[in-house]
């Protein structure tokens, strides 16, 4: 054995399904009664194909997923339809035959890769394991192919790493891990479920280009299970669009992206913000929330949101039905194969200029923040983490400024020092002209209703014990904004309308709201006292792209309609370039770049700008893998931060660039700026 | 492959999930016996006056030691007191030592660990040593030096008790503050300006009383056994009160005479299982993981 993955000549014939899914049914059995968490799904893979499920959470498409690899524990069971992997009866295995099959044939590869290792494991024996216990390899062969397949997978060192355990890899590499151990048995079929979520953007790339890899060189069939169609553009070839437990459209990735037929799956396409979309272009969001799983409505489960809905659709459930060659819905309005009209565009926003000369509202000037880290050893010195190292951030009244960057960059930390969270261990932050970078509590606490944050956990950031009009009431009460509770409770209802929150919800509680209902609460309440700035942490991280694109656009409105500023913290280019007029770019504590948010993003100059936005799933982009990960916040690299890992560092890059105007409103931290551009030429437009 | 034609009502025989009241009476059964068992003794405390046959400290020397009979349901002890009538006074004390240490405690140490973990810095250092400080010593023995320092007595042993009780409120209470503090609502709330104690009063104490409320019921048994050994070692209660721990000393002895120290024995054991089951209960319930299940 050299280690190589031999390519798949198996007992099966070439024209036999991988896979076939028919009419799989399975549900929740809770107190309320029987949840359809997947309602009549069918799907076929061929050898080698690739397939993604797409939807957003709770449409059904990880329990589809898990019921097919039969891992579905009670209160959840499979009720119907039929499973069959290359021709055998999956539903009909049992025990010892399942266990035999599970990770040898078919394998699974899940979203977490923190919690998918055993901590006290170490690598080795985590990738061997399961090719000896299927015993398809003698021990000593199965760790020199466990080696080679660390290799294959792009782990570096893969003999050092092989001998140690997951924590000492970051969360990229042991995606990396659970990769190898998934393709350890050459199966002829990999299930990834959500495989890059928790992966910034650059280690998202290069774990898509390994799949895709895996596809094209050993023909391993892929399920790819997503809730962005970005993502699965890259790597599939068919996608289905799940909704309410059903595949409402099934077609080729590029055809859904470009011509959507069912208005869920054009809702999907036109929510999200792209880096190559005209400046101006607003997002298109639909109201409402997904049906209720235990009676969903008796026509079309997607009627009472859908924008194009007739008669029909309210009283007849639509079938999956063949719309044009190949590609197949489930709408009663494309039923005759007509597309779907473009989103319309809105009317570009009126450019603000911000007077020029204006005094900054907020101005941080060789900002850096410091923490202490663990100690090496018990009379050893601790070590520092360098989360933020000297940022300079400018921002004038009613502009966005949008700071984006992967995670560890410190954009977070850098929220937390220009609101006073933390306190800077350097620089200096003056906000509407007054010095703040030590001001005390009680000398902050005048100043807070002009400078207020949303937070990136809809979850975490609304005290669960409160009521809604308790949460929105508290800072009016506080401030004295309002004497009684009777005048705060009439500002609370103002509030609630403002973000588009019914004024009957004022008395519920946090958990009876959904992720971006509640993120509306955030708001309101970031709201409530005239903020002059809001900082927004990952507002939208944590929402699904419908929902994404519906507290977007709320906070774009507000903006015009409260004049307000925004500092907006994500890690989303086209996110932030959607949103924002200025935008920084932050590596390992630093700006690397700063300039007008389009430019930016369509002209990039410095390199780790240009790896970023090509990293970007979108279908059709000409991609830069950037090799490594950001080094450790520890010990900070000398010179340009980002040497390490860029393309086209030379020995001038041992002097620390400056971060220096190139052009009007641009500003760059490269000895050589521009000189780095992706093989494509210019990206976006 | 169209099967997905097929109307939803068509679903093949739906399995019924299994009755609600077993799944009900197999997680929480254990925590309404011991909330019944709790009840009642919480009752027959309030009643004890009323619903005692005889007066607990009627002593009636002619018929010392007598064994259970029907006009002594429990017998009676050296002095000829009704051992029964005694049982159900010594519930009063009992519990009103076991319910004022462990509540008091718990305000005390609570408060103390959450504002610790609000200071941080110096006081945090402060307090928390203080609490080591008492932690280092073993409780009973240090209740009992105390307790023997006051001077025999109800208030002063449930003095004594509260000086060894609070502190595991206060690592407690420092604990959950700590986890409450990184919260992004108590971020929030600086955020928006509000005061310090309007924070904690608001936002953290109510978010960590869940927990304590577990500790506190699983706790009462405890107080109420350590309470009740202070006083079978002489230091609780002055004699002649009818108390669970004296009761049992005073029998000690009497081999012959099992039922003087073996009926306020088991209502010792009755008390403290029925509030560790209660706990258990109140802890499953609290656990939102748990719930749904």
């Amino acid at each position: 054995m050299d280690g190589s993955l031999p390519a798949r000549t198996g007992a099966t014939a070439a024209d036999t399904p991988v896979l076939e899914v028919e009419d799989l049914r399975t549900v929740f059995l809770t107190d309320a009664g029987a949840v359809r968490a997947v309602d009549g799904v069918s799907f076929t893979v061929g050898p080698g194909e690739t397939l993604g499920i797409v939807g957003e959470s709770g449409s059904g498409k990880s329990v589809t997923a898990l019921s097919l690899i039969r891992l579905l524990e009670e209160p959840a069971r499979i009720v119907g339809g039929a499973i069959r992997f290359q021709g055998r009866d999956v539903l009909a295995m049992r025990g010892a035959e399942l266990r035999d099959w599970r990770g040898d044939r078919a394998a699974m590869v899940f979203q977490d890769p923190m919690t998918g290792l055993n901590p006290v494991i170490r690598i080795l024996r985590q990738v061997t394991e399961h090719m000896i216990s299927h015993g398809r390899q003698t021990p000593a062969k199965a760790r020199v192919r466990a080696v080679e397949l660390l290799r294959r997978m792009g782990v570096a060192a893969p003999e050092r790493a092989a001998a140690s355990f997951p924590h000492q890899f970051s969360g990229g590499m042991r995606q990396r891990v659970m990769l190898a151990i998934g393709v350890a048995n050459d199966p002829v079929l990999l299930i990834a479920d959500e495989p890059t979520t928790a992966l910034d953007v650059t280690i998202q790339a290069q774990i898509l280009d390994l799949l895709r890899n895996l596809n094209a060189e050993f023909g391993t069939a892929i399920i790819l299970i997503s809730h962005d169609l970005g993502v699965i553009g890259t790597v599939c070839r068919r996608v289905a669009v799940m909704y309410a437990g059903e595949v409402v459209e099934e077609a080729e990735t590029e055809a859904v992206l470009t011509d959507p037929r069912h208005p869920y799956a054009w809702a999907l396409v036109n929510a999200v913000p792209r880096l190559d979309s005209p400046p101006g272009a607003g997002l298109t969001s639909i109201e409402g929330a997904p049906p209720d799983a235990l009676n969903p409505p008796a026509g079309c489960r997607f009627a009472p949101r859908c924008p194009f809905k007739i008669a029909k659709c309210e009283t007849d459930h639509p079938p999956l039905m063949e719309v044009a060659p190949g590609r197949r819905a489930r709408c009663w309005v494309t039923a005759d194969g007509r597309p779907l009209p473009p989103p319309p565009v809105a009317a570009e926003a009126a450019a603000r200029t911000p007077e020029p000369g204006a005094p900054p509202l907020l101005e941080a000037t060789g900002l850096a923040k410091h923490f202490p880290g663990a100690r090496n050893s018990f009379f050893g010195p601790r070590a520092v983490v360098h989360a933020v190292n000297g940022v300079d951030l400018r921002l004038v009244r009613g502009e966005s400024v949008g700071v984006v960057g992967e995670s560890g960059c410190g954009k977070s930390t850098l929220a937390r020092l220009v609101t006073r969270l933390h306190e800077p261990t350097a620089g200096t932050v003056r906000f509407e002209g007054r010095d703040i970078t030590r001001a005390s509590a009680a000398e902050m606490r005048p100043l807070r209703p002009r400078l207020q944050m949303v937070f990136q956990d809809p979850y975490a950031s609304l005290n669960p014990r409160m009521r809604v009009r308790d949460i929105l009431a508290e800072p009016l009460l506080a401030h004295g904004r309002a004497a009684t509770r009777a005048e705060a409770d009439s500002r609370v209802l103002d509030l609630m309308a403002t973000v588009g929150l019914k004024p009957e919800w004022a008395a519920r509680f946090p958990h009876e709201f959904s992720g971006g209902q509640r993120q509306r609460v955030s708001i309101a309440r970031a709201l409530a006292l005239d903020p002059a700035l809001v900082v927004a942490d990952e507002p939208v991280s944590a929402l699904d792209v419908n929902v994404q694109a519906q507290v977007l656009n709320l906070m774009l409105d507000l903006r015009q309609r409260l004049s307000l500023s925004y500092l907006f913290i994500a890690h989303d280019l086209a996110v932030v370039r959607a949103f924002c007029d200025r935008v920084a770019v932050m590596y390992l504590g630093r700006i690397v770049e700063e300039g007008p948010a389009i430019a930016l993003f369509a002209w990039p100059l410095h390199p780790y700008t240009v790896a970023l936005t090509s990293a970007v799933p979108e279908p059709g982009r000409e991609r830069v893998i950037l090799g490594g990960e950001p080094p450790s916040t520890l010990r900070l690299p000398t010179g340009c931060v980002f040497r390490a890992r860029c393309p086209v560092a030379q020995p001038a890059c041992e002097a620390p660039p400056p971060l220096a105007e190139v052009e009007t409103g641009r500003r760059v931290a490269c000895h050589f700026p521009g000189s780095f551009a992706p093989p494509g030429g210019k990206l976006g437009g | 492959m169209s099967a997905s034609t097929i109307p939803a009502a068509a679903t093949p025989a739906m399995p019924a999930p299994r009755p609600r009241w077993r799944r009900r009476l197999r997680r929480y059964g254990p925590a309404w016996t011991g909330g019944a068992i709790v009840i009642a003794w919480v009752l027959v405390a309030v009643l004890a006056p009323w619903i005692s046959p005889y007066p607990p400290d009627a002593q009636d020397v002619v018929n010392r030691l007598q064994p259970p009979t029907t006009a002594h349901w429990l017998g009676t002890d050296v002095l000829g007191r009704d051992v029964f009538s005694r049982l159900l006074h010594g519930a009063r004390l009992s519990l009103l030592a076991g319910f004022t240490v462990v509540l008091l405690g718990a305000a005390i140490g609570t408060t103390v660990g959450i504002v610790a973990a609000w200071a941080r810095g110096i006081w945090d250092e402060a307090l928390m040593r203080l609490t080591d400080l008492v932690l280092c010593f073993p409780p009973i023995i240090l209740a009992l030096a105390i307790a023997a320092a006051l001077g025999i007595g109800t208030r002063n042993t449930i003095l004594a008790m509260l000086v060894v009780w609070w502190p595991k409120f206060a690592r407690l209470g420092r604990a959950l503050a700590l986890v409450q503090r990184s919260q992004e609502y108590v971020e929030a709330a600086t955020v928006l300006g509000l005061r310090p104690s309007r924070i904690l009063a608001r936002h953290i104490l109510p978010n960590t009383l869940g927990p304590l409320a577990v500790l506190v019921t699983l706790d009462l048994g405890n107080a109420i056994l350590t309470f009740a050994g202070l006083s079978f070692l002489g230091l609780g209660v002055v004699p002649p009160t009818a108390e669970w721990g004296s009761m049992v000393a005073e029998g000690r002895e009497l081999v012959e005479q099992w039922w003087v120290a073996a009926f306020p024995g088991l209502a010792i054991l009755t008390v403290v299982v029925g509030f560790n089951f209660c706990g258990d209960g109140l802890r499953d319930w609290l656990d939102p993981k748990g719930r749904s299940r």
